[in-house]
Parts: structure tokens; C-alpha cells; sequence
């Protein structure tokens, strides 16, 4: 069916100043990136420099070196956990404390980050002092931030596409003789793959992006991306931030592509 | 009854896919909690942790309970936290009304349309979300600062003679929380309005509604469940919001989560920070609840 | 109705005391939430038997199914499948095999890979497991549709490809759940015809569960007929058609022309039945299980009633008068709404033997119902 739907003129015009909100900052943000001047908003003529001074800026690569490596650890033990909380919570019906562990998968999707924040640094601390770990805090601390903040992202993606998978397609291969085990890898994961991929990307992008929890988690010498870049921004406009931000939008722009044709193409073949 | 051998294993299996991820966020999420609240209630040292004990330990079961409402009373007694409670409450809302406003017909134009253009103003929608947080907000000193792009603008066309202080204000608050939480109120709005059957508009224009009618008796009631979920996921996060307020906000903009930070990174004072994050934790925690009865009470009708 | 089992294959293994039940559903209950599903259900089902669940939904036939498969447990009884208690076996270990509603095709798997996973399951030689998915393939002749993806086929294909995924094992029962409903008409027709063709060909036990009582009649060798939780009735076809066990099972199963009387006494012109509503009695030949002065219901289905501008003399007392309301035309045959003169309407169907030109009855018509004593069946209230 293809009726043409007609909007009233009064949405469209406010859905371009939605979108005009949206985008204008980030777009004005790539502009200047290219700009010679150091004073970000006057326009000096067309420059890469700033890209290059980007790639000199040691201090910089070391932190965006250290959040990739929180990021990728954080967000596949995200899917890890999430996964499995959404088998339980989808499959295992009504079981004991349930209501209880939807209330702690859904409330870190809401809670204001400098109380996760917070309350984490508060949980290590005590736990030093009672069992000796974490003696320190650093990269592992603040993984462990980040995969109980993702969790519950990674959830509500997993989950929704769990429920859409036909029951009967595990009840099958039970039937046909496989275990629980067995049906979970070969016929539940692999309809689930797509969802997990998106949830992973997902708690990446939340790990690589996180300043308030790292802050609060991190110790001397795990200094992440954002903090570097939060306490340059503090100080003022800084061209490399531009850049810094052009090449992380141009990269997520690519992975969204991406992501979304695979997506697509597995639902097709599904 | 006798157990197979494969049933315990099932059993076991099944006990571990709950229990691993239940026992990391009752561990790492709950806890740390019930640390907060413990810690809220103790004094401010110098030396490692920075607070004192709450409960000292007299051997065998006995504890001694040494907690004190110090930090609570300081609170209550002392009006910036009061203010900065209820300015942040009052920038959330505000926020989130200006969300609603401007999500509610991108949500609904993109309802409308079909297909490909669909897929792609939704993306559009989404893909803010994935880029940085902080640079999001970050892009907004450029335009709003008194050098910034807006004010050279109006300069050009002759609106204004001298920079408006943009930057650094309440308004620039509103207008980073608003920009920077805008998907998550467009997301569930379209959701709700996407599973809308088009046939109820057009029952309602057969039987006499004029779009505008149309639209609040039928539209408007049936998107409420979007309305809430969105608001909630604007409101709830913006009242502790830091990053923006430190940005954007002037020395005048009050809001807590501002406050816990610099009493926790200036000052140095674990026990206040933790009382101001318990006290936090309370005004959401309202909220919260109402909307998972909410949920819980939609999920159920649905069955 | 037509019955496709052939001759030779209509052994009735019930009815012989030597024969022992190849599967027995033991006092089976089942409760969710407080709310029964099965209640206290026993069953017997032989060797090579096609036998149907027939029930509308939410009588309990599929949760019954179920727990024959596996995926539920029974709160009470035991399932026992060839001299094995299969109770508390997971339905990975179960020689019982399922052809679901839906099909439950694994989509992200070609035909062939759909029909080999059972066998992969047994650990088979990887030579072995591909001569039988071949042969299986064949017989449902699907050979050339090996490679292609569950959404790439039409539902009938599908459906026999779920058949063979099933059949390919050699599992002692084959159950499958309302197997047909998803095809339309006519391919429902012929696919019917395969199925049982396919059963008597593999002799496997089929145990199917439908809520179509035509689909039932004509495939099943017997059929148990489920409502609320609870088995009504158990029989073969036209047991359950032509002497239902009560009221219900009479209106489940076609339509019933219903008088509601007292049985009063038996002579050698049958039994006479007081019926207050037609102010006068009727005779049947056959009490049941009606004893003197019960109250009783004498069930008449409309193709067993005859319709006439005159009365029929030979039926005695089995005259009702009456006036034609509506003639439900269809083809084959014209059913016929007769409005009594008590107030009740009575349906009596006709074969078309002739032109509707020529025919004599139409509406308005004062006309005359009658029936054979021996057509009548006394249900007990």
C-alpha cells in the first residue's frame, strides 16, 4: 500500500527547525575544524592544521588510546552480561526476584551519571578496605563502571529482539534433540546476532563517551578521551577539539552506515 | 522424584544465565547504594577513606553505631543545596517541556512518511546519539560565546549593537539540556505514534473531526505512553546534570549535580557529597517508581 | 465424509484385548496460575495409529501435545511411550518428534541444513545424515529445493519441509499441531491426503491436534474429543459423529436437531421418550445409557430427517408440521430451516438430487419432518 500521506505544513516547518537544532552545531562544529584562525569563529581561510597538530598532540592519543581500550573491553563484557540477563528475563518467565532485576537493568538508563559515578568510586573504596581490591583504581575500575551503566542498554536492545524470536524455533530444536545449550549458540544467537552488534557499538559509544563516571572511577594515570578533552574545553574553544570531533563524527557516521546495511541484509535473509 | 542427569544440568545452566548477570548488578549497581547511604552519615577526615567509620566493631556481634546527621542537617540548614535542588528540578522540567515541544512533530512527521525517507530522518534522529556527548555540548560554546557565531550574525544584520552574554547563562542551560536530550524524547514518541493505526484518523475525519480535533482527542491521548517514557528520559538524568551546566551555565546557574561534583572534587568532602547524592537519589527515586508502575500497569493491559 | 485410510490398513488394535497401548496418558493434569488446562486426561494410543486432538481453542488439546513433546511438565500423571516413563525426560531426549504450527523452520538455515539438524543431534556420519535428508527430501519431493531458504518457499513447501525435519528421525510418535492450518483451502485438501499416505507409508504413530472436524474425520483412525480441560469423547469418526456420548460432542460435531424429554418406557415398538415441547412422544430404537424416567435429550442430525408436503405414514410418531423458513442452498445439497408448530426450528437436509426448478419444497411451504426411530440417539442430561 502506498497512499501518499500529506503533512500539514505546520509539521514539516517544525520538523526542519527540529532537525536545523540538531545538526547546526555539530555541522558549524566541522566547519571550523577546517579553519585556519585559532579564533574558532572567525572564518582565516581553509587549513588542515589543526588535524595535524591533532596527531602531534601526544597527551591526546595516549588518552584516546586508553578509552579504546575501556571501550572494547567494557562493551563486549556488556553484551556478555546483557545477553544473558535477557535469556533470563525473557525466557525463564516468572521467577523469583524478577521485578527486582528489571528495576537494576532499567534504572541505569535514567540515573543522572555523577550519582553511577559516585556511588561506584564509593563501592571501591570500601571494597579496598574490606577485601584489599581494588587496590588501585585505573583502566579496570573504570571498565567495571562502564559495563554496569552499558548492561542495562545492551538489555533493552537484546531484549526487544528476543522477544521477537518465535519461541517455537527453540521449542524445535529441543525437539530435534539438541540441549538447552546447544539451541541457545545454534539457533537463538544467531538470530540474535544483529541486536547484538548493535548493542555492542552502542555500549562502545557510551564507554568512549563517558567523562562523569570515568572522573569519579579513574586514578592517576587512566586519564580517558573525554577528560582530556573536557579539560581543554573548559578552557575555551580549541580548534584541535574540532578536528578531534569531525574525525569521531565522520567515523561513527561510517560505522552507522555500515552497521545499518548488515542489519539489514541479515533481516532479509531472515 | 528422581532427577535425570540432564535436568540438573539444565537446571544448573539456567540458575548461572540468572545469577551472573544478577549477582554483577546487585553487586556493582545495588551496593554501591547502600555504601552511599552509609557513608552520608558519617564525618569528613583527613587521611584514606576520607570519612569516618559507621559502624565500629566492639568484637563478636556487638557494633557500635556512630553515625551522625551532620551532613543532612548542614543541608537543610544551608539554602544553596536547597536552591540548587529545586533549580535543578526546575531546569529539568522546563527542558523537558521544550523537548516535548519541538520532539513531538519531528516524531510525528516522521510517523507519517514511509519507506526510505522514514528510515532516513530517523537516523538522522538517532545518529546525534551516538557521537560525543560532550562535544555535542562543546559545539554550543562556539556559537553561543560572545565572539560565537550567533552573536556575529545578529551583529551583521544590525538586530544588536553589542555581544549578548549567551554563554555561560541559564537560557544556554535550557537550550544545551533540550538539544543534547532531544532523541531520547523523539525516540519513544515516534515509537508510540508509528504503532498508531492510521484507520483511527481516518474513522475520526469519517465521522466528522476536523484535523485539529482529530488530533487532540485522538492523536494526542494515544501517544501519552510516548509523552511520559520520553519525558521521563529527558527529566530524570538532566536533574543531575553536570557536564552542561558546568559548560554552558553561569556562576548563577544552580544545579546539584554541579554542586556533588565540586563538593566531592574541590572540597574534597566525601561524606556532604554522598548526603547531597542521597537526597538526589529520593527525588528521583519518585518518578521512577510512578513510571515502572506506569509501565507495569500498560504491560499488563496489553496481555 | 471420506475416510482416506485404505481398507487393509483398518485394523482397529482398541478393540482387541491382546493389543497393548503403544502410548498411555496416565491421569494427566496441568494447572497455570491456579487455572486447569488438562484435567485428570487418560489415553491410550496405539502402534501406527493417526490419531487426532480435535477441540476449539483453549480446550487443552495443544498443552496435551505438549507434554506428550516435552516442553510442559504435568502437575499429576505420567506419559509412558513404548514401555518407557517419559515424564520427567527433557524433550531432547524424548523419541518424540513435533511439526509446529507455525512450521518453526530455522530461517537462518537452508532445507537441507533444517532437515539435517535432528540427525547432527545424534551424531551421525556426516555420509549417513546426507543419504537420509536426500531420501527424506525425496519422498516429500523437495530434491530441488534443497538449497533454498525457508522464506524463499510457499506454505506448503514449507510445511513438508517441517514434515520431513520431523520424519527424518524416525521418531516413535510424530505429533504434530494443527499441521494444516496455515494452507488454504484446497491445498489443505490434497496435503491431507498426503499426510496420511506419508503415515501409513512410514508406519509411524501421528498424534495431530486440530480444531477442524472435518480435517479430524477424515484422517484420523480415531479421534478423542477435548473440551475444558477434559477428554469427552473417544471413538473413530463415525462413532463420534453417529453416537456421541453427550450433548455437546452432538453439537460439536455437525449440527443436532435437539429434543429435550423423559424417558418413559420400552415396548416392542422401541422406546417411547415423553416430549413436552412437541406435546406428544417419540420412539427410538436405542436407549443408551438412559434409564426409565431420566430426562433425556434425542438428538436427530438434519441429513437423517426427511422433509415432505405430505407426512410419511411408516415414521408413526416421529411426524413434526411445520412451515419452511429458509433453504440454505449448497450445491450438493439444500438445508432446510423448519419452523415447528411449537415454535422451534428444526434443520433437515436434502440431497439435490434434481434441478432447483423441480424441486417441490420452497419457502413457505407447510410441510411434514420425519425420521427412523433407529435414526434418533438418546443422550442422557
Amino acid at each position: 500500500m502506498t497512499r501518499k500521506v500529506k503533512l500539514p505544513g505546520f509539521v514539516f516547518t517544525a520538523m526542519f527547525f527540529g532537525y536545523a537544532f540538531l545538526y547546526s552545531p555539530i555541522v558549524s562544529l566541522v566547519i571550523y575544524s577546517f579553519n585556519s584562525s585559532k579564533l574558532v569563529t572567525v572564518w582565516g581561510g581553509f587549513s588542515t592544521k589543526w588535524y595535524v597538530e591533532l596527531f602531534h598532540n601526544d597527551a591526546l592519543i595516549n588518552a584516546a588510546w586508553q578509552s579504546l581500550k575501556v571501550a572494547s573491553l567494557s562493551a563486549t563484557c556488556a553484551v556478555i552480561l546483557g545477553t544473558l540477563a535477557s535469556v533470563a528475563l525473557v525466557r525463564f518467565g516468572n521467577f523469583f526476584g524478577r521485578s527486582l532485576m528489571q528495576g537494576v537493568l532499567t534504572a541505569p538508563l535514567v540515573m543522572p551519571e555523577v550519582l553511577l559515578g559516585l556511588t561506584m568510586l564509593m563501592l571501591f573504596v570500601s571494597m579496598d578496605q574490606l577485601i584489599g581490591w581494588p587496590d588501585a583504581r585505573g583502566l579496570l575500575t573504570i571498565s567495571i563502571a562502564h559495563i554496569t551503566f552499558a548492561v542495562a542498554y545492551v538489555v533493552v536492545i537484546v531484549q526487544s529482539r528476543l522477544k521477537t524470536v518465535d519461541r517455537s524455533l527453540e521449542e524445535a530444536a529441543l525437539d530435534l534433540g539438541a540441549r538447552p545449550a546447544k539451541v541457545f549458540f545454534v539457533i537463538t544467537l544467531p538470530l540474535i546476532a544483529p541486536a547484538l552488534l548493535s548493542g555492542w557499538l552502542l555500549a562502545f559509544t557510551l564507554s568512549l563517551d563517558d567523562l562523569v563516571i570515568a572522573s569519579f572511577t579513574s586514578g592517576p594515570g587512566s586519564t580517558t578521551l573525554p577528560m582530556v578533552v573536557f579539560s581543554s574545553v573548559r578552557l575555551g574553544v580549541n580548534p584541535q577539539i574540532n578536528a578531534l570531533a569531525s574525525i569521531l563524527l565522520l567515523v561513527v557516521v561510517i560505522c552507522v552506515v555500515l552497521v545499518g546495511k548488515a542489519v539489514k541484509s541479515g533481516e532479509r535473509k531472515n | 522424584m528422581m532427577l535425570r542427569f540432564s535436568q540438573i544440568q539444565n537446571r544448573m545452566g539456567r540458575l548461572l544465565v540468572l545469577l551472573i548477570p544478577y549477582l554483577w548488578m546487585l553487586v556493582f549497581f545495588l551496593l554501591p547504594f547502600l555504601i552511599l547511604v552509609r557513608i552520608s552519615f558519617s564525618e569528613t577526615r583527613i587521611g584514606l577513606p576520607p570519612y569516618t567509620e559507621v559502624f565500629e566493631w566492639l568484637g563478636g556481634l556487638a557494633f557500635e553505631i556512630k553515625g551522625s546527621l551532620v551532613n543532612y542537617h548542614f543541608l537543610f540548614s544551608d539554602n544553596l543545596y536547597l536552591a540548587a535542588y529545586a533549580n535543578s528540578i526546575k531546569i529539568a522540567a522546563i527542558s523537558t517541556l521544550i523537548c516535548l515541544i519541538i520532539g513531538y512533530p519531528m516524531a510525528l512527521g516522521i510517523s507519517r512518511v514511509k519507506g526510505q525517507v522514514r528510515t532516513f530522518l530517523l537516523m538522522l534522529v538517532i545518529l546525534p546519539f551516538w557521537t560525543s556527548f560532550l562535544i555535542r555540548v562543546y559545539a554550543w560554546i562556539g556559537l553561543l560565546k560572545n565572539e560565537g557565531l550567533i552573536n556575529h550574525v545578529l551583529q551583521w544584520v544590525g538586530l544588536i549593537d553589542h555581544p549578548l552574554p549567551l554563554l555561560h547563562s541559564t537560557f544556554a542551560v535550557y537550550l544545551g539540556i533540550s538539544y543534547s536530550y532531544l532523541p531520547f524524547m523523539v525516540l519513544p514518541l515516534y515509537a508510540t505514534l508509528e504503532k498508531m493505526d492510521p484507520a483511527l484518523l481516518e474513522a475520526a475525519a469519517d465521522l466528522g473531526a476536523k484535523p485539529m480535533q482529530a488530533f487532540l482527542r485522538v492523536t494526542l491521548p494515544q501517544s501519552l505512553p510516548g509523552i511520559i517514557a520520553g519525558s521521563m528520559l529527558v527529566f530524570i538524568p538532566s536533574i543531575g546534570e553536570f557536564v552542561i551546566p558546568d559548560l554552558l551555565g553561569g556562576t548563577d546557574t544552580l544545579m546539584i549535580g554541579k554542586v556533588l561534583w565540586n563538593e566531592f572534587f574541590l572540597n574534597r568532602d566525601w561524606p556532604l557529597a554522598s548526603s547531597v547524592a542521597v537526597i538526589m537519589l529520593i527525588i528521583l527515586v519518585v518518578p521512577l517508581v510512578w513510571w515502572q508502575r506506569h509501565q507495569q500497569k500498560l504491560e499488563d493491559q496489553s496481555q | 465424509m471420506t475416510v482416506l485410510r485404505s481398507a487393509n490398513h483398518f485394523q482397529e488394535p482398541w478393540t482387541s484385548p491382546d493389543e497393548d497401548p503403544f502410548i498411555r496418558i496416565e491421569n494427566i493434569t496441568k494447572t497455570y496460575d491456579g487455572e486447569v488446562a488438562v484435567n485428570d486426561v487418560s489415553l491410550e494410543i496405539y502402534k501406527n495409529e493417526l490419531f487426532s486432538l480435535l477441540g476449539s481453542s483453549g480446550c487443552g488439546k495443544t498443552t496435551l501435545l505438549r507434554m506428550i513433546a516435552g516442553f510442559e511438565k504435568p502437575n499429576n500423571g505420567r506419559i509412558i511411550i513404548d514401555g518407557v516413563d517419559m515424564t520427567n525426560v527433557p524433550p531432547f531426549e524424548r523419541p518424540v518428534n513435533m511439526v509446529f504450527q507455525s512450521y518453526a523452520l530455522f530461517p537462518h538455515m537452508n532445507v537441507e541444513q533444517n532437515v539435517a539438524f535432528g540427525l547432527k543431534q545424534e551424531g551421525l556420519a556426516k555420509s549417513e545424515v546426507a543419504d537420509r535428508v536426500a531420501t527424506m527430501l525425496k519422498r516429500v519431493e523437495l530434491e530441488s529445493f534443497a538449497k533454498r531458504k525457508p522464506h524463499q518457499m510457499s506454505g506448503g513447501q514449507r510445511q513438508r519441509v517441517a514434515l520431513a525435519r520431523a520424519l527424518v528421525k524416525l521418531p516413535k510418535v510424530l505429533l504434530l499441531d494443527e499441521p494444516l492450518a496455515a494452507l488454504d483451502k484446497k491445498l489443505r485438501e490434497r496435503t491431507q491426503f498426503e499426510l496420511v499416505n506419508l503415515q501409513e507409508l512410514m508406519g509411524i504413530t501421528f498424534i495431530m491436534v486440530t480444531h477442524d472436524q472435518e480435517e479430524a474425520m477424515t484422517m484420523s483412525g480415531r479421534i478423542g474429543v477435548m473440551n475444558g480441560g477434559m477428554l469427552q469423547q473417544v471413538g473413530t469418526p463415525s462413532q463420534i459423529y453417529e453416537f456421541p456420548a453427550s450433548r455437546f460432542i452432538a453439537d460439536f460435531i455437525g449440527t443436532a436437531n435437539m429434543f429435550e424429554g423423559v424417558l418413559q418406557h420400552e415396548t416392542e415398538d422401541g422406546v417411547f421418550i415423553h416430549c413436552p415441547e412437541l406435546g406428544h412422544d417419540i420412539v427410538v430404537t436405542r436407549r443408551g445409557a438412559a434409564e426409565n424416567g431420566a430426562p433425556v435429550n434425542v438428538m436427530i442430525r438434519p441429513e437423517k430427517m426427511r422433509i415432505n408436503l405430505e407426512g410419511d405414514p411408516s415414521q408413526g410418531m416421529n411426524n413434526l408440521k411445520g412451515v419452511v423458513k429458509d433453504i440454505g442452498y449448497l450445491g450438493d445439497m439444500s438445508i432446510y430451516h423448519v419452523l415447528l408448530t411449537n415454535g422451534r426450528t428444526v434443520q433437515a437436509s436434502q440431497l439435490n438430487f434434481q434441478h432447483t426448478q423441480e424441486r417441490k419444497i420452497t419457502w413457505e411451504d407447510e410441510v411434514v419432518v420425519s425420521w427412523h426411530a433407529d435414526n434418533a440417539v438418546v443422550l442422557v442430561q
